[in-house]
C-alpha cells in the first residue's frame, strides 16, 4: 500500500459507513457480546471524549450563544435576535464583508491562474521535476508567522526596504506598500499567495498527470496541435479539481487572518479589517469584556454560508472520484 | 487504484511533437524561465533570511539586497537562543507539536479502528456524526472553544495556561479519523479472521496487527499532526497569555518590538529550522498527501 492510495481514498470521502464485507461471526452467548461491546468502548472513549468536549458540544453551544448574553460574571440570559441585529448594525460589519471579499477576489485573481501555468509547464518537466515541485512547495512549509513578519521587512515603506531596493534598480519610486490605503490589501494578498501557491501546484500536478495518455494520442490521430489539446483536453480533464481548489481558496479566504492582524491589524483607517478580525475583536479585544454573544452571531452567520461550500466541495470529490 | 492507466509515459506533448525543434526549444526556455522564477520566489526569501541572520543590523538596514554582507555576525544566533530565550520559545513549540501529536494519534487510530474493524452497532451514525464537524468551519468554534477551556466539565479548573488547552482540542480532527477508518477498512480481512481464530483478542489484533500494517497511513497524519501544530497562532495565543508557555509562533510577533533587527531575524531563521528540514527529509510524503491538506483547513 502506498501513501498514493490513502490520498485518493482521503480525497474521495466516501464510504463513510461500515463497508461492504460481511459482518464478522460473532460468539453467541450474550456475555460474549457483552464483552466485546464492551472493549468496543473503550477503544471509542478517547474519541467520544475528545469530539464530545471539544467539538461536538462547543458547536451546539455557538449556535444557543449566539442567541444569548454571555458575560464570564453572570450567567447567561436570552436575548433573541438581538446579537444578530447588534452585528447588523455595526458600520464596521459592511466594511469586513467587502475587504473580506476584496481580498477573496484578489486571491482568486493572485492564485489562481499562476500555479496553474506553472503546474502544466511542469508536468512537461522530464528531468528534476522533484526539484521543481520542492521549490514550488518550499513556501508552504515555513511558518506563517515567520513568512508575514519577514515579508514586513520587505514591505518597509522606506527607500532602502527590501522591494523599494529592487524597485530601485528599475528606476521606480518606492511604494508604501503596507501603509497606502490602496496598495495595502494587494500586497496581503500577495504574501499570501506566495504563502500557499505551492500546495495548489502539486494539486494540479497530479491531476495533470492523472491524465488519460490516449486521450491526447486520440486527439493526435485528429490532428489537433498542442494548444487545441490543451484546450479541448487537458482543461476539461482538470476541471473537477479547479472547481475543488476554487471551493477550497474561497473557504480559506473568508476566514484570513493572519495576515491583516499581523501585517497592519487591520489598518490602515479599517482597509484590512476581515470579518475574522471583527469577530475576534468582538470577542477578545473589547476592553469593557468580551461581547461573546456578538462574536458567535456574526461567526454563525458566515459558518452557514461557508458550510453550504464544503457540502458542495464533498459532493464533488465525491461525485468526481467514483 | 483506476483502471486506466498510462500506457506510455507521456503528457500533453506527443514524442514526435519533442522532436520538433521549435517546441523543443520552447519548451527549454519555458523551463528554464519557470526555475528560475521558482528558484527566485521558492528559495530567494529564505535564502535572504538566513544571509540577514548573520549580518550586523546595520547592514541590513542600509543594503538589504547586498549579495555578501559587510560583517559576519554568527554572536546573533547564539544571542538570540539565550538572551533573546528563542530556546524557551523553541522547546515549548516542541512540546505542543509532540502532545498534539500524541492526543491526534490516539484519538485516530483508537477511533478509527473501533468504527472500522470492531464495528459497534451504532458506528454508521457515529462515523456521520464526525463527519460532520468537516462541514462546520473552524471559525465557529473560536468563541465557544474557548468558553470551554475557560471552563471546563467535570475538572473544575480552567485550562488557560496548561498545553492541555492546545492538545486536547487538536485531537478532535475529524478527518485523521476518517482517513485512518477508511485505511484500515481496506486492510484485508481475513488477517483479522485468522489472528481472532489464533486467540487474539481486539487489543492484540489492534496493537500486533492493525498499527503495524498502518505505517503510511500513520505517517500521513504525524506530518500532518506536527506542521499544523508548527503553524499554529490564533489559538495558542488565546489560550496561553503567558509568555512563559507560548510557542514561537506566538512569542515572534512579540519580540519584535524589544529585539534588535539582527537578533530577530535570526530568530526567525531558527524557527523555521524544523519544518524545512521535515520537509527535506519527508519530501516525499508531504508533496504526495499535500492533495489532503485543503481538506484539513475546511
Amino acid at each position: 500500500m502506498t501513501t498514493t492510495d490513502t490520498r485518493l481514498a482521503g480525497v474521495t470521502g466516501d464510504q463513510a459507513g461500515p463497508r461492504t464485507a460481511a459482518r464478522p461471526g460473532r460468539p453467541g452467548s450474550r456475555l460474549a457480546r457483552a464483552r466485546t461491546g464492551l472493549h468496543t468502548l473503550v477503544f471509542l472513549a478517547p474519541m467520544l471524549v475528545v469530539f464530545g468536549v471539544f467539538s461536538w458540544v462547543p458547536i451546539g453551544r455557538a449556535v444557543v450563544m449566539s442567541f444569548q448574553r454571555t458575560n464570564l460574571v453572570a450567567d447567561p440570559v436570552f436575548v433573541g435576535f438581538a446579537n444578530f441585529e447588534q452585528v447588523f448594525a455595526d458600520p464596521l460589519l459592511w466594511t469586513a464583508i467587502q475587504n473580506t471579499g476584496y481580498f477573496a477576489l484578489l486571491a482568486l485573481l493572485f492564485g489562481y491562474p499562476i500555479p496553474l501555468v506553472a503546474a502544466i509547464l511542469m508536468s512537461e518537466v522530464r528531468k528534476m521535476r522533484g526539484l521543481f515541485s520542492a521549490l514550488a512547495y518550499l513556501p508552504v512549509v515555513v511558518p506563517p508567522v515567520v513568512a508575514v513578519l519577514l515579508w514586513r521587512l520587505f514591505y518597509d515603506a522606506g527607500e532602502d526596504g527590501v522591494f523599494n531596493t529592487i524597485l530601485g534598480w528599475f528606476g521606480a519610486a518606492p511604494v508604501a506598500w503596507l501603509q497606502d490605503a490602496d496598495i495595502v490589501m494587494p500586497s496581503l494578498v500577495l504574501e499570501a499567495t506566495w504563502a500557499a501557491a505551492g500546495g495548489t501546484v502539486i494539486i494540479y500536478l497530479a491531476a495533470l498527470i492523472g491524465v488519460d495518455p490516449s486521450l491526447y494520442e486520440a486527439a493526435e490521430i485528429d490532428g489537433a496541435g498542442v494548444w487545441r489539446k490543451l484546450w479541448h483536453i487537458t482543461l476539461p480533464q482538470l476541471r473537477g479539481v479547479l472547481l475543488i481548489t476554487f471551493i477550497l481558496q474561497i473557504i480559506g479566504t473568508a476566514q484570513v487572518f493572519l495576515e491583516p492582524f499581523l501585517f497592519t491589524d487591520g489598518g490602515p483607517a479599517n482597509r484590512t479589517l476581515t470579518l475574522l478580525l471583527l469577530i475576534y475583536r468582538y470577542a477578545f479585544t473589547n476592553s469593557l469584556g468580551g461581547d461573546y454573544g456578538a462574536a458567535a452571531a456574526l461567526s454563525l452567520m458566515l459558518a452557514v454560508v461557508l458550510a453550504g461550500f464544503s457540502m458542495l466541495y464533498f459532493r464533488l470529490t465525491r461525485h468526481w472520484s467514483s | 487504484m483506476a483502471a486506466v492507466k498510462s500506457t506510455t509515459d507521456r503528457g500533453l506533448l506527443a514524442p514526435t511533437d519533442r522532436r520538433r525543434a521549435s517546441v523543443r526549444w520552447s519548451t527549454r526556455l519555458s523551463h528554464g524561465l519557470l526555475l528560475a522564477i521558482l528558484a527566485v520566489a521558492g528559495l530567494g526569501p529564505m535564502l535572504w533570511l538566513a544571509k540577514a541572520a548573520v549580518t550586523p543590523t546595520q547592514d541590513t538596514l542600509r543594503n538589504p539586497m547586498a549579495l555578501w554582507p559587510g560583517g559576519i555576525d554568527l554572536a546573533n544566533l547564539a544571542e538570540a537562543w539565550t538572551r533573546v530565550e528563542i530556546d524557551k520559545y523553541f522547546f515549548n513549540t516542541i512540546a505542543l507539536a509532540a502532545g498534539s501529536w500524541a492526543v491526534q494519534l490516539l484519538v485516530a487510530a483508537t477511533g478509527g479502528y473501533a468504527l472500522a474493524v470492531l464495528r459497534p452497532r451504532l458506528g454508521r451514525y457515529l462515523s456521520g456524526a464526525i463527519l460532520a464537524t468537516l462541514f462546520v468551519p473552524s471559525v465557529v468554534l473560536l468563541v465557544p472553544l474557548y468558553l470551554t477551556i475557560l471552563d471546563p466539565p467535570v475538572l473544575g479548573t480552567s485550562m488557560l495556561n496548561t498545553f492541555w488547552a492546545v492538545w486536547l482540542p487538536a485531537g478532535a480532527n475529524a478527518f485523521n479519523v476518517l482517513l485512518m477508518q477508511r485505511f484500515f477498512a481496506n486492510l484485508p480481512r481475513e488477517i483479522f479472521e485468522a489472528a481472532r481464530v489464533d486467540g487474539a483478542g481486539p487489543y492484540r489484533l489492534f496493537w500486533s496487527i492493525v498499527l503495524p500494517m498502518s505505517r503510511p497511513v500513520i505517517g500521513v497524519v504525524s506530518v500532518f499532526a506536527v506542521i499544523a501544530s508548527w503553524k499554529d497562532f490564533l489559538w495558542p495565543m488565546l489560550v496561553l497569555p503567558d509568555p512563559a508557555l507560548q510557542p514561537l509562533s506566538v512569542r515572534l510577533p512579540a519580540l519584535q518590538q524589544f529585539v534588535e533587527l539582527d537578533v530577530f531575524l535570526a530568530a526567525l531563521a531558527i524557527s523555521s529550522l524544523i519544518p524545512i528540514a521535515l520537509f527535506l527529509v519527508f519530501q516525499r510524503l508531504f508533496l504526495s498527501s499535500a492533495g489532503l491538506g485543503g481538506a484539513v483547513k475546511g
